[in-house]
């Protein structure tokens, strides 16, 4: 199949790439742009392992085309941290042991960005919701949902 | 809430320092399985049966051959020939011979130089199957007129006259059963079953392999065992270990499903077809549940006498497992084991029966054999403390297996931590929390052996005072922490200045993998040994700078002191002074220590969950959990709780939601993580956890292992919460709301 030529900016550099149509926007990344952070797990939205933002909104890249995100702004968790500087939801992910084997964590945490930035005082509960498209294996979820907490309540103290 | 008898008190064990592969895994930057590529790679994509059982006819794969860009199909023909026992079945399992044994095995495999390419050749390769009759229920499997999966597979061990399925006879025991159950008050038996589950690792199994035509070749896979990699795959390929070199990845979950092959010598057949071109394969989600890992299905007939006091007297159990269509692969022998492990019983008798069915071959899954088992066996006892009006972790601690018990599998226990584990749940203030209408609480014990097995260990020390661990177990939940820990706390160096690496096959003796929950204890072990080794060098250098015998040498902080005044008075000489002298004084530093280690202490757990029942859907709510469980001693107790939840997290999912649902045709009717439901962040509460520590004496600092046993209580602490919740028993897993709801509707008869 003739391959398409798309231009997008990733965490606010510009890119651009050949894509198969049949490509998902996750294989996009992954395979021509070496932004292999996004995991796939599943190939059909239920994991969240792949999960990105597309102009700001929450989404599944291996669900979206790779041809769909031209002219679009992508935020991968490759861009989560600021140079060196980490999110603090990065941060208290490693300090609250919230990973154990770490697949499923940049999908995880590029969504709780998303939850945060629109409420930044979830209850646990609103934590649990909006991350239950993120699975997780290993942890039971506890030590994830505190971090998001802890993080949570570090960003309101720190506006 | 560390409990500690021994009141030793250590300067890094027991805290909890960051990871040091944390900031690798919150940035993207760790490289799983399906993260690197390779100059001139390949893509690979496997042909499956899309039938439970069916003769192989025939394979045309001259459309796919004449696709552009396929440079490779193989096929069972080009495998060696005349493999013998467990390497047979890993060839079989790899690629079908002449019969394909359950949807999804895998038939065929093609290289081409897109993943989109070598999808496509997958679809033009044409299989020729003659559909065979094919059962995928244990107990179906081993009645009169089920089709016969492999006949002639049985061992000795099977008695005349039962079916072919039937592969194994397992028979053991102690004590004069009838004589128990004569003495008991109370008698009662009952059938359980459970469903195969899946693992459910979140990354699919991945590999990137070479293989030249000299037969030297190279592979990097998402694995809990580098050498386990290498060794399968040279039986199954016919080429010699030492000339494939395992690198392993991060490594994206296991829980025992990533200590075997499944498609990794696809990987190597292909790219040595293709004239030795890299070849990447990546299975997709429903490939990892149609092929790879289940645990066995289960149906278990359980036995036991009873006192009215509570005092059990006999017991004995039955029990069938299929874990597909190769011997050896349920563990039906560990679930025999563990059946009575928590218990100090006068008589026990055990008899199991592995079963062939024309589903994937089982691999471990986090404690093999224990959970289900613990199904059978706690429900009947909680069943049996309801009948007495006898108090469940008091009726437990009148049982309690303790150090000198006799196991129920046959050794005797060393020093063990169930009586102090059931102390402490009693005095947790969750069994005191008010329980509402259609609300109940269940507790549950579990067991797991634990495991030791062949390690090897290296650690250097660098010019600066710094040490290097190279250990074989790949790190699959803060092992490298946990080494570090111990380490740093060995040498007395800051656990910052410890770099644990995780090695490929060719820079250490071989090592079993991250199994049996062996890691933590047996790289720990070793890398202990090798810093005693170290910490030895260089008080011998110390002692030949200061002209003193080396036994009036002792080492504590990091430092190589005079021991006590009469050594001499000299100031102390840092690792780091030591260090970087070390090419001028006798050349490197190093320790290494290899060992197949013993001594590994048997782990027991208590797990107390509070549900509610919606009368109306038959939905079960968990709305209160914990866990608490003998660590022996937590290195990292952040990472000792994180096991205690996520085990917890599993065996929730097998008692309420995850199966197997095979449809009438023999196919898998769920491989996607949509039907296949694994616990999602808004199906559980917090996990409350306490470690119990009560040292195991096999360890240089008493660590048990923690990975396992937590899986186990929650099947059957689920399974009683719904009893006391709704007054329905129910004994098959899943306890999904459809079949909750009709066992409250079979109660109000």
């Amino acid at each position: 199949m003739t391959k398409l030529h798309v231009t997008a900016t990733v965490n606010g550099d510009p890119v651009e790439f050949l894509a198969d149509p049949r490509e998902s926007l996750l294989d996009c990344l992954r395979d021509h742009l070496d932004l292999t952070g996004s995991k796939e797990g599943c190939g059909t939205g239920d994991c969240g392992a792949c999960s990105v933002r597309l102009d700001g909104v929450l989404v599944c890249s291996c669900l979206v085309l790779g041809v769909e995100a031209e002219g679009r702004r992508i935020e991968t968790i490759e861009g989560m941290a600021n140079g060196a500087e980490l999110h603090p939801l990065q941060r208290k992910f490693i300090e609250n042991a919230a990973l154990q084997c770490g697949f499923c964590t940049p999908g995880i945490l590029v969504a709780a960005k998303a939850l945060l930035e629109e409420n930044p005082d979830p209850t646990e509960s609103e934590i649990r919701y909006w991350l239950a498209g993120n699975l997780c294996r290993c942890t039971g979820y506890d030590k994830i949902i505190r971090a998001v907490q802890d993080a949570a309540a570090e960003m309101r103290g720190a506006n | 809430m560390a409990k500690d008898d021994t009141g030793v008190r250590y300067k890094l064990i027991g805290t909890r320092p960051d990871r040091p592969d944390g900031l690798d895994k919150v940035t993207g930057r760790a490289r799983y399985g399906a993260d690197i590529s390779a100059p001139g790679m390949l893509h690979a994509a496997v042909v499956r049966s899309p039938h439970a059982h069916a003769r192989i006819r025939g394979i045309d794969a001259s459309k796919a051959l004449a696709l552009d860009g396929v440079k490779a199909v193989v096929t069972r023909a080009d495998l060696p020939t005349g493999l013998t026992g467990e390497d047979w079945n890993l060839q079989e399992n790899t690629l079908a011979g002449e019969v394909a044994l359950y949807d999804g095995h895998a038939v065929a495999a093609v290289a081409a130089t897109s993943k989109l390419i070598a999808q496509e050749a997958a679809r033009l390769i044409q299989v020729d199957y003659e559909v065979l009759p094919h059962v995928t229920d244990v107990d179906a499997a081993m009645q009169p007129g089920a089709p016969a999966i492999r006949p002639g597979a049985a061992d000795y061990s099977v008695p005349e006259g039962m079916h072919p399925n039937v592969v194994k006879q397992i028979d053991f025991g102690h004590g004069d059963v009838d004589a128990g159950f004569a003495a008991a008050d109370l008698v009662r038996e009952h059938t359980y079953k459970t469903e195969a589950t899946h693992q459910g690792y979140i990354e699919p199994h991945a590999c990137l392999g070479q293989l030249g035509a000299d037969g030297r070749g190279e592979m990097w896979v998402c694995t809990q065992g580098q050498w386990y990699i290498r060794r399968m795959c040279a039986a199954v390929l016919g080429i010699e270990a030492a000339n494939l070199r395992v690198t392993p990845s991060e490594i994206g979950g296991g829980f025992g499903g990533k200590t075997t092959i499944f498609m990794e010598p696809l990987a190597l057949a292909l790219s040595k077809k293709a004239g030795g071109r890299p070849v990447k394969l990546v299975m997709s989600r429903a490939e990892v549940l149609r092929a790879t890992g289940p645990t066995a299905s289960a149906s278990m007939d359980v036995k036991l006498g009873m006192t009215r006091d509570g005092r059990v007297t006999a017991g004995s159990v039955r029990f069938r497992m299929q874990g597909g269509p190769y011997i050896g692969s349920s563990p039906v022998g560990e679930a025999l084991s563990c059946a009575f492990a928590c218990y100090d019983i006068p008589a026990v008798h055990h008899l199991g029966y592995e079963v062939l069915a024309n589903r994937p071959k089982a691999a471990a899954y986090r404690a093999p054999g224990s959970p289900m088992a613990a199904f059978a066996v706690e429900s009947l006892l909680d069943e049996m403390c309801r009948e007495l009006g006898l108090d469940p972790i008091d009726t437990r601690l009148k049982n309690a297996a303790r150090e000198g018990t006799k196991a129920s599998y046959g050794p005797t226990y060393n020093r063990i931590g169930f009586v102090e584990s059931l102390e402490a749940t009693k005095a947790h203030p969750n069994l005191k929390a008010p329980l509402g209408p259609n609300q109940g609480r269940g507790v549950a014990s579990g067991f797991w052996f634990n495991h030791g097995g062949e390690t090897s260990v290296s650690l250097a020390v660098g010019e600066d005072g710094t040490a290097t661990v190279s250990v074989g177990t790949p790190d699959i939940g803060g092992s490298r922490a946990s080494i570090g820990l111990m380490t740093a706390e060995t040498l007395g160096i800051p656990y910052e200045n410890v770099r644990v690496n995780i090695v490929e096959t060719g820079a250490l003796g071989v090592n079993e993998p991250t199994h049996g929950s062996r890691a933590t204890f047996a790289s720990g072990l070793a890398a202990v040994e090798a810093a005693r080794q170290a910490i030895a060098t260089m008080c011998r250098r110390a002692a030949a700078e200061w002209g003193i015998d080396p036994e009036a040498v002792e080492w504590r902080d990091g430092a190589a002191h005079p021991a006590g005044p009469n050594a001499g008075k000299f100031p102390p000489l840092s690792i780091a002074e030591i260090g970087a002298k070390m090419g001028s004084t006798g050349g490197p530093i190093s320790g290494h220590h290899e060992v197949t280690a013993g001594g590994y202490g048997a782990s027991f757990g208590v797990h107390v969950v509070d549900v509610e029942v919606d009368p109306e859907t038959g939905r079960t709510t968990i709305l209160r959990y914990l866990v608490v469980q003998d660590a022996g001693r937590a290195i990292h107790p952040a990472y000792v709780e994180g096991q205690y939840q996520g085990g917890a997290a599993q065996g929730i999912g097998w008692a309420l939601n995850e199966e197997y649902v095979y449809g009438a045709d023999g196919r898998l009717q769920n491989p996607v993580f949509l039907d296949y439901r694994v616990p999602v962040a808004s199906d559980l509460p917090m996990i409350d956890t306490v470690i119990v520590e009560v040292p195991n004496p096999g360890h240089p600092y008493g660590v048990r292992g923690v990975g396992e046993t937590g899986i186990t209580p929650p099947l059957p602490a689920v399974a009683n919460a719904i009893a006391a919740a709704t007054g329905a028993r129910l004994r098959s897993l899943p306890m999904s709301p459809p079949k909750v709801l009709a066992a409250i509707k079979a109660g109000r008869g």
